[in-house]
């Protein structure tokens, strides 16, 4: 049974060690992968043609498209594990929504930044308050809103479990963003991509941009993964200072 | 049930400062804008629906932090955490009390916040038809926010912060529809449909979240 597999192989995973383990050998593995993919990514982004309209600034694209999508998917990871924490009490989806926020808000803070300055020559503004552009400016804010009651709390367990709730309900915000662009007539360009009837952007952009796509989408989960593990650590180092200090109380009591 | 709406309903009117507190700061933010853009009352009467809009949201996140503190404070909500009724019910109506007692006067007193912007009948009461079906949804989702910061010594300021960004479509639906009232082509009843499924949507969503992050909040 391939299926229920899967699911030990996961739950095993519930285990930090085996997970720490399973990070270890893996991290050097992906960091490669995603310098040599970016290598590429930027190569060919480089060496393409600019688009006859753009010009040079069609480049900004292929930094600010894999940065949205990401902003998104890294929402998605973090509602997932939301899932994770609340249902299945799954010890490593605390971990893994409370590291991913702060990438999240990164990623989320290139697309608006590279956006704003593609708008600038493009549109000939820095910033309109159009839906796509609001609604990932108002994802922005609900990462670092996330992060601010993540620190607010001392408790990780109870953080965790908090912000979950909080993740879950703010989740109403991604299919907003996703379909912005065809709800409201907007200045923000539809989705050119990912389509039914195939991608309508032409085969000399589309290939940098898939490659950088996977690149980011790469970069990603490993800079996830090296923070899990870091925040591990991190909650291990506490843990054993907590006993040392308690221990250190002790030691004096006894002698005594 | 009705004794738990009718308690916090007396709660919040006579304890100092609940209900009354609001709409005055409803008042004073509605009263610092023409200080800020000036008396021109044409332009007043322009973006009057939008501030007194933002007015409400502002003032319905004010009194946010006290929902469920109190409560904790003086131990009852170990209490209603207790009981055997679900505890959507109990959220959902600790909710309704506090729309009751904190939303409905910023609907009462926006009229009169209409006539010094300068407004005419029309979008007055379009602006207070909206508040009425939109701040319901303000208080839901602002629900699940004193939820998760119950816990928080100094959770108002976070109640805020995490509130806002998704009030957002409940403000931009209601000034639209408020707007539409009032400019021709645009129809009303679109975007005042959506803001009454706003509110239906997080009169669901809503106490279902606060009541998820009150048992995990409770030590």
């Amino acid at each position: 049974m391939p299926e229920s597999l899967a699911i030990t192989k996961f739950s095993d995973l519930a285990n930090p060690t085996r997970f720490l383990g399973l990070a270890a050998r893996i991290l050097p593995w992906m960091a490669g992968i995603t310098a040599i993919l970016f290598a590429l990514g930027l190569y060919l982004t480089f060496s393409s043609e600019g688009d006859y309209q753009q010009g040079m600034t069609v480049r900004i694209m292929y930094v600010h498209v894999p940065a949205a999508w990401l902003s998104m998917m890294c929402y998605s990871v973090m509602a997932v594990s939301a899932i994770g924490t609340l249902v299945w009490r799954h010890p490593l989806a605390d971990v893994s929504h409370k590291t991913a926020a702060p990438i999240g808000a990164a990623f989320t803070l290139i697309a608006l930044a590279t956006g704003s300055l593609w708008g600038k020559p493009m549109w000939g503004t820095w910033w309109v308050w159009d839906a796509r552009l609001t609604s990932v400016f108002v994802l922005f804010l609900m990462y670092l809103g996330l992060i601010a009651l993540n620190r607010a709390m001392d408790d990780p367990g109870k953080a965790a479990r908090v912000s979950a709730v909080l993740i879950l309900v703010g989740f109403v915000n991604i299919p907003i963003i996703k379909f912005s662009v065809d709800w409201w007539n907007t200045l923000h360009q539809p989705a050119s991509v990912i389509r039914v009837d195939g991608p309508t952007i032409d085969k000399e952009f589309l290939w940098p941009l898939l490659i950088m796509a996977i690149a980011f989408t790469l970069l990603f989960f490993t800079l996830h993964i090296a923070a899990m593990r870091n925040e591990i650590w991190r909650r291990r180092v506490s843990a054993q200072r907590r006993m040392a200090a308690r221990m250190a109380g002790q030691t004096p009591a006894k002698e005594a | 049930m009705t004794a738990l709406l009718l308690r916090d309903l007396k709660l919040s009117i006579r304890s100092g400062g609940g209900a009354l507190i609001g709409v005055l700061f409803f008042m004073t933010v509605v009263a610092v804008i023409p200080f800020g853009v000036g008396p021109d009352l044409n332009l007043l009467s322009r973006i009057g629906p939008a501030i007194v809009w933002i007015g409400a949201l502002l003032s319905a996140l004010l009194g946010l932090d006290r929902m469920f503190q109190t409560d904790r404070e003086d131990g009852s909500l170990d209490l209603l955490l207790m009981q055997e009724h679900p505890l959507v019910l109990t959220v959902l109506i600790k909710c309704l009390a506090h729309w009751l007692g904190n939303g409905l006067p910023l609907v009462i007193a926006s009229p009169l916040l209409g006539l010094f912007m300068n407004m005419s009948e029309v979008a007055i009461g379009a602006t207070m038809l909206t508040l009425l079906v939109g701040t319901p949804a303000l208080t839901f989702i602002g629900a699940v926010g004193a939820a998760v910061a119950v816990a928080l010594p100094r959770g108002g300021l976070l109640v805020s912060i995490l509130v806002l960004p998704l009030a957002i479509p409940v403000l931009i639906f209601g000034v639209s529809a408020s707007y539409a009232a009032v400019e021709d082509p645009a129809p009303f009843m679109p975007p005042f449909l959506i803001l009454v499924a706003i509110t239906m949507f997080f009169a669901v969503i809503g106490p279902i979240g606060a009541a998820l992050a009150l048992r995990n909040t409770a030590d």
